[in-house]
């Protein structure tokens, strides 16, 4: 009976570890699907295509030479390598500017009819570049379509500008979203771990039991206070508090967010490295005192070496909050995507990029696959900082 | 006893999907919903409607999803999301419910008071980085915007900025009230709200469409009388198919009483 019973044990022990970790794996391969059907994509907005004039000798554009055609910087097809003609840009809604109301009767409801008409205009005007669904699209003997340069992998890792909603050319550049995060992150890693080491020597060490039973609750109720809260105490307080401090033109600055980070990544930074110096064997603290150490000796000579797996643990747990934290960032630090040069500029990160706009990305489209391969590389570097910490960890217990 | 359970919880919640609907979308509508709503059941008891924001982007896709019932909007439908919605067969209704006009606003303390379309364009799009340069002090110009899940964002994109993109060092705020609030607490600040949001810590600029020939502050006569550039209607989109579901609650919106409400909330009534 007992044994039988041990078996059922075994057996469903087994099994929920292994639903775990299949399912820990499965959202990560569900992850990386979607992330990576990104590239080789072209990106025009799905269901639009470009129109020219056949005698127009440009035949495909990159997606950066694109934007700034319909931004109105490029104005001649020369710079693009065409012929000698301005551009001339259309979007659908232009078309009443061509044509009057009773040309275009029903045009509404008949998008064939429409297409018809853009078409037609097209094949008229040389330098003219038009915008329009590709649903019925009519080819005459006059005109062509355009192709884009779809998005490569360098594309993605080393593009500067982030607009995946722009039209008709979205940029997915990730490179300022990912220096930004590493920014962010890192400066409120270096503030919050002395200040955390600290408070969590001070409260195993040296308070005195009623000041640390007064002082642990505290510190974890910190932890309890919604990010949304932390938010909007930053950009009350330390966003013109930095502002000011610094003489800036703007107080939302990766400084302000890294502060806010710096805040809610203590509790944790506090509560592990506490509990780790706390588990230090008496016997091993007592022989250190009686060879003749001092308190301060035996701390950062016997206790800090013993406990220092506990505190790399709470190192890894702060980061991983100061990385993947969203809601409070996305208050603070202003969010313009450019590429930070100093602390003390706007920036903006990649889970609260990912927080802002996957709502209105459709599902299975160019932006919402581009904010999953976001998702991938912030677990990427979420992996490389734990097997790190792992490494080092691990060649110090060696060691000892 | 367990009987009367079951009865109660079957009837209740019969009662609940019969009259129960779902509002998503521009944060703009937001404010303006809610109260409609909370007057509108407190008039029928039996109603249960549920009103969240996220943007007008948010709202019309939860709508192409099916897990909202009206998507609120402050811009039009675009093509791509209509087609996607006829792509599943369904056909779209849209109702006008109320205008709103857009203020640009700027630090009560900074000395410019008027712009014209061509200055904030110039401004948006990152030409122009100084205040010096459209007449104010020399100080650089900071620029605050909306996520571009913002119907307010693509609004002031289509109508202000020509359609061009926003500067890449433009800062997007989460919720327009932040916007509000960075203005307020920032020298060199400018950015967009919508109407209803003008308050005493911010200045509202008067706006020129017209090359700098005749500026007008925004107010809700100038929006009415259309001598306000920048004002825009704010849409309920749903599906044909759910119109007998929500027809009471937009009907109540489209009456005098809720059109009252409207006025209220600080948006411009329809007619």
């Amino acid at each position: 009976m007992k044994k039988i019973f041990e078996k059922a044990a075994h057996a469903v022990l087994f099994a929920s570890s292994t639903v775990s970790i299949i399912t820990v794996l499965l959202i990560i391969l569900f992850l990386f699907r979607e992330g990576l059907g990104l590239f080789g994509q072209k990106p025009i907005e799905d269901g639009q295509v470009l129109l020219v004039n056949k005698s127009n000798p440009v035949n495909n554009l990159t997606s950066d030479e694109l934007k700034n055609i319909f931004d109105q910087e490029y104005t001649n097809w020369k710079t693009v390598g065409g012929s000698n003609d301005s551009i001339l840009l259309f979007r659908i809604d232009d078309i009443f500017n061509y044509y009057t109301e009773d040309e275009l009767a029903g045009v509404d409801t008949n998008m064939q009819l429409l297409n018809e008409k853009v078409s037609e205009l097209v094949g008229k005007q040389t330098g003219m570049v038009a915008f329009i669904p590709e649903k019925q699209l009519v080819l005459n003997d006059k005109v062509k379509t355009i192709e884009v340069e779809p998005v490569t992998v360098s594309g993605f890792f080393g593009g500067e500008l982030w607009f995946p909603t722009s039209q008709p050319s979205a940029q997915f550049g990730i490179l300022p979203l990912l220096l930004g995060t590493l920014w962010v992150s890192l400066l409120a890693i270096l503030i919050a771990l002395p200040f955390g080491l600290a408070t969590a020597v001070y409260m195993a060490e040296i308070a005195r039991p009623s000041v640390r039973n007064m002082l642990k609750p505290v510190v974890e109720l910190l932890s309890g206070i919604p990010s949304v809260v932390y938010g909007f105490f930053g950009l009350i307080v330390i966003v013109p508090l930095v502002q000011q401090l610094f003489n800036l033109p703007v107080g939302e600055t990766g400084l302000a967010g890294s502060i806010v980070l710096a805040i809610m990544a203590l509790p944790t930074i506090i509560t592990v490295a506490e509990d780790s110096i706390r588990n230090t064997p008496r016997s091993m603290k007592e022989a250190s005192l009686a060879l003749g150490a001092t308190h301060w000796q035996t701390i950062y000579r016997v206790i800090i070496p013993y406990a220092s797996s506990g505190i790399t643990a709470a190192v890894i747990l702060g980061i991983g909050r100061a990385i993947g934290e969203t809601m409070a960032v996305l208050m603070v630090t202003g969010n313009a995507a450019i590429i930070p040069h100093t602390i003390l500029q706007p920036m903006r990160t990649i889970p609260a990029t990912i927080a802002a706009e996957l709502g209105e990305a459709a599902k299975g489209g160019m932006h919402y696959k581009a904010l999953f391969a976001l998702g991938c590389i912030l677990f990427l570097i979420t992996l490389l900082v734990n097997i790190t910490v792992e490494f080092i960890s691990g060649g110090k217990r060696i060691k000892r | 006893m367990k009987r009367i359970i079951a009865t109660v919880i079957i009837s209740l919640v019969a009662i609940y999907s019969a009259n129960a609907q779902k509002l998503k979308g521009s944060d703009t509508v937001l404010p303006l919903a809610q109260k409609e709503a909370e007057e509108y059941m407190k008039k029928n008891k039996s109603a249960r409607i549920t009103v969240t924001g996220g943007g007008s982007g948010v709202g019309i896709s939860a709508l192409i999803e099916n897990s909202t019932d009206i998507a609120m909007a402050s811009r039009k439908m675009k093509l791509s999301e209509k087609m996607k919605i006829t792509e599943g067969k369904k056909t779209v209704v849209e109702t006008v419910v109320a205008y709103d006009a857009l203020a640009v606003i700027v630090n009560p303390n900074n000395a410019v008071s008027q712009l014209t379309r061509e200055q904030l364009e110039g401004i948006f799009t990152g030409k122009i980085k100084n205040w010096k340069e459209v007449g104010g002090e020399n100080m650089p110009i900071v620029v605050y915007g909306r996520e571009s899940s913002s119907g307010t964002y693509d609004f002031f994109k289509e109508h202000v900025l020509n359609n061009k993109n926003y500067a890449p060092s433009v800062m997007s705020m989460p919720a327009t009230g932040a916007i509000v609030q960075s203005v307020s607490q920032t020298k060199g600040a400018i950015g967009y709200v919508g109407f209803a949001y003008i308050e005493n810590n911010i200045k509202a600029l008067k706006i020129s469409f017209d090359g700098g020939k005749k500026f007008v502050a925004p107010s809700s006569k100038a929006a009415k009388d259309k001598s306000y550039p920048i004002s825009r209607p704010l849409y309920f989109y749903s599906l044909a198919s759910s119109a007998k579901l929500i027809k009471p609650f937009i009907d109540f919106i489209l009456s005098p009483e809720g059109q009252k409400i409207v006025e209220k909330e600080g948006f411009i009534t329809l007619k």
